[in-house]
Parts: structure tokens; C-alpha cells; sequence
């Protein structure tokens, strides 16, 4: 191969080659600190996890369709998509291609390694048709053009966000508009360079015709060399400031797809895997349009990707304001294209919070709790089986009972389903420790989990039943309840009318179905209470449902937000709740059923309610299903 | 003998000797604190009442007079639970208020 320079070098590479070196370094140094920074059990399962093949093919599946094609994106906007995928793909061809070029027709190449995928045509003098390439050409002008094609729409973007839905999007900093314009830069000047050399170095439909055209100012060879100077400052620039903006997400991400499926999880608020969760947040603002406390403008610099922003910072005091004032309603993290776990990010920022004194239990005695709910027990000591083979423990938890119509319900239920239950706190139980757990403070929620955990296992009941998806969520993730079955009242009465134990008739009532947070997105239930209600009537769909369900705005999550600043939010997700105008709100958590009554303009009911409604109570076994104490045959 | 009455230690407080600066802190960081009007749901609702006497209300009226002993050993089995928040007829964040208290004022060292 024929080259234009014998030395193959020239001082125009330096800023690329520069930049390029920095942010390696940067980056290795980086790796290294947060695996270091890893607890030890940790590190072993990822080192563990990247030689297992089941999880090392998921890792590089899940790098190529998440960080090159952006599927999270195309699946929320096509648009969007596209910009992204377009310029991550293009620009990976353009690297990968480029490489391909150098590593086929050069030989001996030495330091050169380091700018020749980058610079080849300036350097060879060969064209299209010499070096029998032609497909080469075509391809690089072709990712070029896509890539181009992406900067285009990101321009646009800049000014028009909704055609690519997005409300809201994020102010960016001041380094990041450097990265931002470098980054539009680089490409438009890599076409102007390429151009340039076209007719000594070939090109293909892109290059080769500007520089036809254009051919007074394109075939002036004393233009060149700025092109290629231009293109190369672009490319250092944008090296340059990368670890300092929004763009650090484009190498922290390759690391956390592998830690997220190592099962790693935020131990240290700031180290480690949270460390490669701030850096991987691209400050896209999809968490901005998400946030229900978005309502109120003010609250708008509150959002998950400002937290990222702040923890990069290390401003302490906005850390603070802003992961007190969140709702936990994990509506940021469902979003979120690269998996930044919003919710769990702030509980870890509020757990290093420092408290003076802080609540101990030790001084509370479950023994008059396991009395109170250890009808089982007894049974099963006395050699009587009780009538059905599950012994049911039912939880009502804290909201519940400030909402008896709930418990009530459900009680009645159970009996018309001839279960045979007991009810844990009949005159106020434990708390669960989940609004512990939100609160940051761990060691007092394990405390509670504890004694919790104590009185369950006294019970001698095989199967847990809760009303309350706050409670639900903590005693499906942080108790460890030995062969006990831990149900939502949802999942319990769904099944109850599946397997025909309830008489159900379906009356004509319209009902929206409204997803509790912690239900829904916290434990990824959303059928089962759809399906009760649909066997008492009809459901429609809210705007925004499931996934994207919109906090009522009660939730225990925010320390911060008072009263008075969340009925905007109520409203918002009653707005969104009744756009199919349903005659009764239905939800399956207590704490969203009394929140939305309070601005509601049509009746919110817990699906207990609805269900005990429209149950019959059957004749044939209204009475003596229950084991009544001391009555048995023995 | 039984006369009817006994003495007991008077409970007169002089808020002279109050330190109303930690208050004031709290006030700061909760300016709910003075809506509270003392009608008593929360400690109707709370869940810790049975176990530490926990009552907000009642802590609140004890650090304005200067009583943290009193009102520290309430506060030792508050589940943070949030009911009190949900029933306050003032609106008053209760959760904050705690967590408030809980990082101003101190545990006498035993």
C-alpha cells in the first residue's frame, strides 16, 4: 500500500492521540477504584459472573442492545431511538470499520495503531478503486451518514423535545454543552476533512461527491490541513472534557451492565456500584417528565438526574434536599434507559445521614403478639388438623388500620371463602419497618423485621396474607420467613375466585384500576388485581398505568414534602386516573385509597371492598366452617 | 395512711431555664412544629404508645419545656410508621419532625 508521507505522522494527531490516551487512563483508573471499592463478597460474585457463560453471553447481549442500540429508547419514541442508536452504532461501525481498513491493508504499523483508524485517508494515497476496497469506502461514508443523520435530529431535539416525547429535558451544565457541541462538531468536520482528500485517497457516494461539487474549495490542498486539525481539536476536545460530563456514561455503562447482572447491589451510598450508577446516569431528563412531584415546578431540579448531577459534585447540602424530598415511588428507576435505580440511590444517601439518638426495640416483648394470633399452634399440637390445609395469618399492617373498612372487607372475604385465618394485629402490630427502611435508618428496620419475624414464625401459619403493599414489599425482600407463602390480598382473592371458592356476580360499575408503587412496580403485581376486578365489573385503563402508574402522592417515601405541597400531586394522578371516566377508583393499597379520597370527586375503593360487595355469602356453609376454639373433636 | 392526697415533687417549670436554642433549631428545620394544636390523634393512632408511651404531642410540649429526658425516652420505640402524619388534622410532618428530633437533640449518656 502506497502512502502519502514516508514518516506517517503528522502533528495534527496529537490532540486526538492525546485526548484518546487521557481518557483510557481515566477510565482504567476509574474501573479499578470501584471494583476495588466492591465489598469482598461482591467482587467475587462479578469476577465469578464474567467467566460464567450463561451471564458472560447476557453481558455482551445486553452492552451491544443497550448501549450501542439503545432498545429502552426505541421502545418509549422512535425517534428518540434512532437519534441514539444512530450516533452510538454509526460511531462504533465508523471505529470498528476503520480498524478493519488499517488492519487489512497496512502493515508494520507500530505507534501508529493509535491514529490511523481515525485518520487513514489522510494518510494512504490510494483510492477506492486500487485497493479494491470499494465496500470499505461505502460503508464509512455510509455510518457517516447515519451518524450525521443522529446530530441532526440531536440539534433539533435541542429545540423541539416533544416531537421526540419528552416534555422536560435537563439543563445541562456548562462542561457538558463543551461535550455536547464538540461532540455535533466532530462529525460534520470528519465529513469536511475526508472531503478534502477524496480525490488523492478515495471516498465513496459521500465524500467523493462533495468534493465534485465543491470542487474550487474541496480540491484546494492548502485547505486541508486545517480540516484535519479541526476535526482532530474535536475529537481531543470532547476526550478531553468527557470524564467531567454527561458522556462518562458512555464507558461507566459497559461496567454496569455487568455488575447489575453480577446481582450486585448499592451497599455504600457513594462507593462501588452506586459510584457506577451516578456516572452512568447520560442526563437524558426521561426522569424528569416521570417524576410525579414534577407537578410543581420547583420540584423539577429534584429529580434523579440533578441527584446524579449533585453526587458528582458532592454538594452535601442539595444531596440532601433532594434525596429527602422523593416520593420512593421508583417511577424514575422504571425509566430509566441504563437502569439508574433512583429510589434505592436515595434510601442509600439517607442511610449515611447522622442521627443523634435513634429508636431500639429491645425493650418490646412479642410474647402477648404470638398469644394473641397462635391459634394454630394449639391446633396442631391437640393432633386437629384445622378444616383447610392453609392456616392464613393476616397482616393488616399499620395503614390499614387507620382504613378498617379494608380489614373488615377482607376478613369478611375470608370468611365467605371458609379460609381459616387469624389476624396478627388486632389491637396495632409492629410495623413492618418498610418506612424505617425509607427513612435510610437500616439497623432499627432490621430490628423491626426482627421482632416481626418472631411473631410470624410463633403463629404457626403457613401462609402470610397483607393488605398493605408497603408491608408487602419489605416482607417479600428483607424477611426470611421459612415455608411460609407471603400474599397480597390481590394475589389471594384472585386466586380464591379462580379456583371458585367465591360467588362472585359481576355488576356493571365502570372501575379504574390505580397501580400502588410499591405494588406494582415495587413487586411487579399487576395482574391479579386487575383480574379480581374484572370479575366484579368492568375496568378501564388509566393514561398512564402499570409501569408508568403515577404516585398518589401520600407515599411514605418523602421526608420532606409537607402536607400541603402534595395535593397538586394528588390531583395530577386523579386527573390521569379518571381520563376514561370510570364511575370508582379502585386501588390495592390503603395509604393511595385514603390520599386520593381526600381530593377524589368519585368514590376510591380498596379491591376488598369492591369484592366483599359482590361476593355471596354461601348458605351451605355459613356456619361451622370456621374451627371454633375449644370445639373440637380430639 | 391514706389522707386523701400526697405530696409529689412540684412540676412547676421555669422556662427561665429552659434553653429554648435546640427548639429553635427544630423549628427551623420543622416550622410545622408550632401548628400542632395538641389534639392528640397521633398518640391515638400510634402504634410505639403502648410500648413507650410514645405520644408526639406530647413531645412536642415536652421540649418546649425544656423536658428532652421525657421526651427522648418517648421516642424510643417510634416505628416512623407515618400515621401520625396521615391523621393530623394540621398537616404537620410528623416523619420530618421526628427524624428532626432525633438529629438535634441528644440521648443523656448513661
Amino acid at each position: 500500500m502506497r502512502e502519502r508521507f514516508l514518516t506517517g505522522y503528522n502533528d495534527f494527531v496529537l490532540p486526538f492521540v492525546c485526548g484518546m490516551l487521557f481518557v483510557i487512563v481515566y477510565c482504567m483508573v476509574g474501573l479499578i477504584r470501584i471494583i476495588m471499592q466492591l465489598p469482598a463478597a461482591d467482587r467475587k460474585r462479578f469476577f465469578i459472573s464474567l467467566v460464567t457463560p450463561k451471564t458472560a453471553i447476557r453481558n455482551i447481549k445486553d452492552i451491544f442492545l443497550k448501549c450501542l442500540i439503545h432498545v429502552d429508547l426505541w421502545k418509549r419514541n422512535k425517534l428518540l431511538g434512532y437519534m441514539h442508536s444512530s450516533i452510538a452504532f454509526g460511531w462504533f461501525m465508523l471505529i470498528l470499520v476503520g480498524h478493519i481498513e488499517v488492519l487489512l491493508y497496512t502493515s508494520d504499523l507500530g505507534p501508529k495503531a493509535l491514529y490511523y483508524p481515525i485518520f487513514f485517508r489522510y494518510f494512504v494515497a490510494e483510492t477506492e478503486t486500487t485497493m479494491k476496497g470499494a465496500l470499505i469506502f461505502f460503508l464509512m461514508d455510509f455510518f457517516l451518514l447515519v451518524v450525521l443523520s443522529g446530530i441532526a435530529l440531536a440539534i433539533i431535539k435541542r429545540v423541539r423535545s416533544r416531537l421526540f416525547g419528552m416534555r422536560r429535558t435537563t439543563n445541562p451544565s456548562f462542561l457538558d454543552l463543551i461535550g455536547l457541541y464538540s461532540l455535533w462538531s466532530i462529525f460534520p468536520l470528519r465529513l469536511l476533512a475526508e472531503s478534502f482528500t477524496a480525490d488523492i485517497s478515495g471516498g465513496s457516494f459521500l465524500t467523493k461527491s462533495l468534493n465534485y461539487v465543491f470542487t474550487e474549495f474541496l480540491s484546494n490542498h492548502a485547505n486541508m490541513l486545517p480540516a484535519w486539525w479541526a476535526y482532530s481539536c474535536a475529537l481531543g476536545v470532547f476526550f478531553f472534557v468527557l470524564p467531567f460530563t454527561r458522556y462518562m456514561h458512555i464507558p461507566t455503562e459497559i461496567l454496569l451492565i455487568p455488575l447489575r447482572n453480577a446481582g450486585i447491589r448499592i451497599v455504600n451510598a457513594r462507593k462501588g456500584f452506586a459510584r457506577a450508577q451516578v456516572y452512568s446516569c447520560p442526563s437524558c431528563g426521561l426522569c424528569i417528565d416521570a417524576c410525579p412531584m414534577g407537578v410543581l415546578k420547583g420540584n423539577i431540579k429534584d429529580t434523579t438526574v440533578y441527584l446524579n448531577r449533585q453526587i458528582r459534585r458532592k454538594n452535601e447540602s442539595r444531596i440532601e434536599e433532594i434525596s429527602d424530598k422523593c416520593l420512593l415511588c421508583g417511577k424514575c428507576t422504571a425509566v430509566c434507559p441504563v437502569g439508574v435505580e433512583g429510589d434505592k440511590l436515595r434510601i442509600a444517601q439517607r442511610s449515611v445521614r447522622h442521627y443523634n439518638f435513634g429508636p431500639d426495640y429491645s425493650n418490646i416483648d412479642i410474647s402477648d403478639q404470638i398469644n394473641g394470633c397462635n391459634k394454630f399452634v394449639k391446633n396442631t399440637n391437640s393432633f386437629v388438623s384445622s378444616t383447610g390445609n392453609e392456616r392464613v395469618l393476616y397482616f393488616a399492617g399499620c395503614m390499614t388500620a387507620l382504613t378498617p373498612a379494608i380489614s373488615k372487607a377482607t376478613c369478611s372475604i375470608l370468611d365467605k371463602a371458609g379460609t381459616d385465618y387469624e389476624i396478627m394485629d388486632k389491637d396495632g402490630g409492629i410495623c413492618c419497618g418498610r418506612p424505617m427502611l425509607m427513612a435510610g435508618r437500616l439497623i432499627q428496620a432490621a430490628q423491626l423485621v426482627e421482632k416481626n419475624t418472631g411473631i410470624i414464625l410463633g403463629s404457626g401459619a403457613d401462609t402470610l396474607l397483607l393488605s398493605c403493599p408497603i408491608c408487602y414489599r419489605i416482607f417479600k425482600e428483607k424477611y426470611t420467613l421459612p415455608g411460609i407463602r407471603i400474599v397480597h390480598h390481590s394475589e389471594y382473592f384472585d386466586e380464591l375466585i379462580s379456583s371458585g371458592r367465591l360467588r362472585v356476580t359481576k355488576g356493571d360499575v365502570r372501575y379504574v384500576f390505580h397501580d400502588p408503587c410499591e405494588l406494582g412496580r415495587g413487586c411487579g403485581i399487576y395482574e391479579q388485581p386487575r383480574n379480581v376486578l374484572s370479575a366484579a365489573g368492568e375496568v378501564v385503563e388509566a393514561e398512564k398505568n402499570r409501569k408508568e402508574s403515577i404516585c398518589c402522592g401520600g407515599s411514605l417515601g418523602s421526608l420532606t414534602l409537607g402536607f400541603d405541597k402534595r395535593k397538586a400531586m394528588t390531583e395530577n394522578a386523579l386527573n390521569n386516573l379518571t381520563a376514561a371516566s370510570p364511575d370508582r377508583i379502585a386501588t390495592a393499597c390503603p395509604l393511595c385509597m385514603s390520599t386520593f379520597a381526600r381530593y377524589s370527586d368519585r368514590p376510591v375503593e380498596d379491591i376488598a371492598m369492591i369484592l366483599d360487595t359482590v361476593t355471596e355469602r354461601p348458605a351451605a356453609r355459613s356456619a361451622g366452617v370456621r374451627p371454633v376454639k375449644g370445639k373440637t373433636d380430639n | 395512711m391514706d389522707f386523701g392526697f400526697k405530696l409529689s415533687p412540684s412540676s412547676a417549670i421555669n422556662l427561665d431555664n429552659v434553653n429554648p436554642d435546640k427548639f429553635e433549631e427544630l423549628h427551623r428545620a420543622e416550622p410545622d412544629v408550632y401548628k400542632c394544636m395538641a389534639c392528640g390523634s397521633c398518640t391515638s393512632t400510634c402504634p410505639a404508645g403502648r410500648y413507650s408511651g410514645m405520644s408526639i404531642r406530647k413531645v412536642i410540649l415536652a421540649l418546649q419545656r425544656g423536658k428532652e429526658k421525657e421526651a427522648v425516652a418517648m421516642m424510643k420505640n417510634c416505628m416512623l410508621c407515618g400515621k401520625c402524619s396521615m391523621v393530623c388534622p394540621r398537616g404537620i410532618n410528623t416523619r420530618h419532625l421526628i427524624l428532626s428530633i432525633c438529629r438535634i437533640y441528644e440521648e443523656e449518656r448513661k
